[in-house]
């Protein structure tokens, strides 16, 4: 089936406010920048973006509009506030944050990579040690009421946190091919939270750098199966200055 | 009031201290800071450097015509590639952190307590209760081995090796070994062990800035560089 949509706002037409959206990119590498330029423009409301590291950090630009249009409700992610507590304490978002606006919860990157991996892979919830002997024990929120304990277990006389799978509303991916029938290639490290984030979502939307026609791209030289896609635009390349404040 | 602050080695000798224990054929993860620069002194050492983002064989920075917006490290700066790089996806690289495949992992802190226990995650002075944890948290867990390398006290002269840390930890007695501007010392069950000591200080001066009692090794020496 040919998954490519002639547009960005056909793509994700049926994003409606309140939904979660996962936001792959490591800082500024391999965010989907084009989808969320689509979604300022769509001006959906109350979303949770459901990140991994930072990504909205890296696409900053984007966050300010997000934030100063009151699109964002939640954020989750391992990394989630500016690396300069000045520049922070200045940035839209992060007063957001601060006066309760937009809610932020945090938890580290591996158990953020497999909650993505776990809901792509039909597993509820999994024992982690990471964590363990931190504040990580109980949800790590900026408000208060929501830092409630997580379960723990002993196993083999060592202990472990329970974490629960991840299911977002939709992903928006950035690959740099994709054929008609939604095979993905990344380039390098702009795989990061790309493949995980693909295997989650309800609904997975990709921007390609190119698009090429089935059996252009060999099989071995697949990442994300197009089982997990569910749409496909073109974009151009994206500039941006590799760069978190 | 803080103890009299002594001016100790710069962060570069910091690092190359810490490369001394960085052995041919090891998998490494430097964290943020001081341990950043570790890679500048294990050139010609067969050392593989392990980037959380999802990379294997990371190389030196990038610039000019080397810059590849697709090609980071941790730190969000753009790397080269070396002959035998991988890449690989974010779930990937934190299976081959927790579970125990990376021999080493440096550390910046904030503070460490005489038990291992350290903090670095998060420092209250923002004001926030969440923080920055990224892959701190997973690394503690999984590395074989995980090394501190940081400034002794705080540029203010506040006290970082503390009995009982006061900034949340981000592990609990999981550092083996730290490395500061001042000494080294071994973390064990019987407490906090003096290896080496800067030139020209002596283990009392270490103690002075040093708020649990170290254990002095009868071998203490020097710090060679």
């Amino acid at each position: 089936m040919d998954k490519v949509l002639p547009s960005l706002e056909a793509a994700i037409a049926d994003v409606k406010d309140g939904v979660m959206i996962a936001i792959p990119g490591f800082f500024a590498c391999g965010v989907p920048r084009a989808l969320l330029q689509a979604l300022i423009k769509k001006g959906t409301k109350n979303l949770t973006l459901a990140c991994g590291c930072g990504p909205m950090l890296g696409a900053a630009d984007e966050l300010k509009q997000l934030t100063l249009n009151g699109q964002i409700k939640k954020v989750i992610d391992s990394y989630g506030l500016f690396r300069s507590a000045s520049k922070g304490m200045a940035d839209p978002f992060e007063q957001a944050i601060r006066a309760g606006k937009i809610e932020l919860e945090i938890y580290p990157m591996g158990t953020m990579a497999e909650k993505y991996r776990a809901a792509g892979a039909g597993i509820p919830a999994f024992y982690t040690p990471t964590g363990v002997g931190s504040v990580m024990e109980n949800i790590v929120n900026e408000i208060k009421e929501k830092r409630t304990p997580k379960e723990t277990k002993i196993i083999n006389g060592k202990k472990y946190v329970l974490e629960y799978a991840l299911q977002p509303d939709f992903a928006f991916i950035h690959c740099k091919i994709a054929d008609r029938e939604g095979n993905l290639r990344y380039a390098k490290t702009a795989r990061n939270f790309n493949h995980v984030m693909a295997t989650a979502a309800k609904i997975t939307i990709v921007e390609a750098e190119n698009i090429v026609e089935p059996g252009q791209m060999d099989g071995d030289d697949v990442h994300t199966p197009g089982i997990y896609v569910n749409r496909v635009v073109k974009v151009e390349r994206p500039k941006f200055a590799i760069t978190i404040d | 009031m803080s103890p009299q602050k002594i001016e100790g080695l710069p962060r570069e000798m910091i690092a190359l201290r810490v490369s001394r224990e960085i052995q041919d054929g090891m998998y490494v993860n430097l964290g943020i800071g001081i341990p950043t620069l570790v890679s500048n002194w294990i050139e010609g050492k067969d050392v593989y450097l392990q980037a959380e983002i999802g990379m294997l064989k990371t190389g030196a920075l990038a610039d000019g015509d080397d810059v590849d917006q697709d090609l980071i490290n941790a730190s969000c700066q753009a790397v080269c590639a070396l002959p035998g790089s991988s890449y690989f996806d974010i779930a990937e690289s934190f299976a081959m952190i927790r579970g125990g495949h990376i021999d080493v992992a440096v550390m910046g802190a904030l503070q460490i307590n005489v038990r291992g226990d350290y903090a670095g995650w998060s420092n209250p002075s923002r004001g926030l209760f969440v923080g920055n944890v990224g892959g701190s948290m997973d690394l503690c867990a999984g590395a074989k081995k995980l090394y501190i390398a940081m400034e002794h006290t705080t540029k203010d002269g506040e006290l970082k090796i503390v009995n009982e840390l006061s900034y949340p930890a981000t592990a609990e007695g999981r550092v083996s070994m730290l490395f500061t501007d001042l000494a080294v010392i071994e973390i064990t069950p019987k407490g906090m062990v003096l290896k080496e000591v800067m030139a020209g200080l002596t283990p009392k001066d270490v103690q002075s800035v040093t708020e649990p009692k170290l254990i002095i090794d009868p071998k203490c020496k020097e710090m060679e560089l």
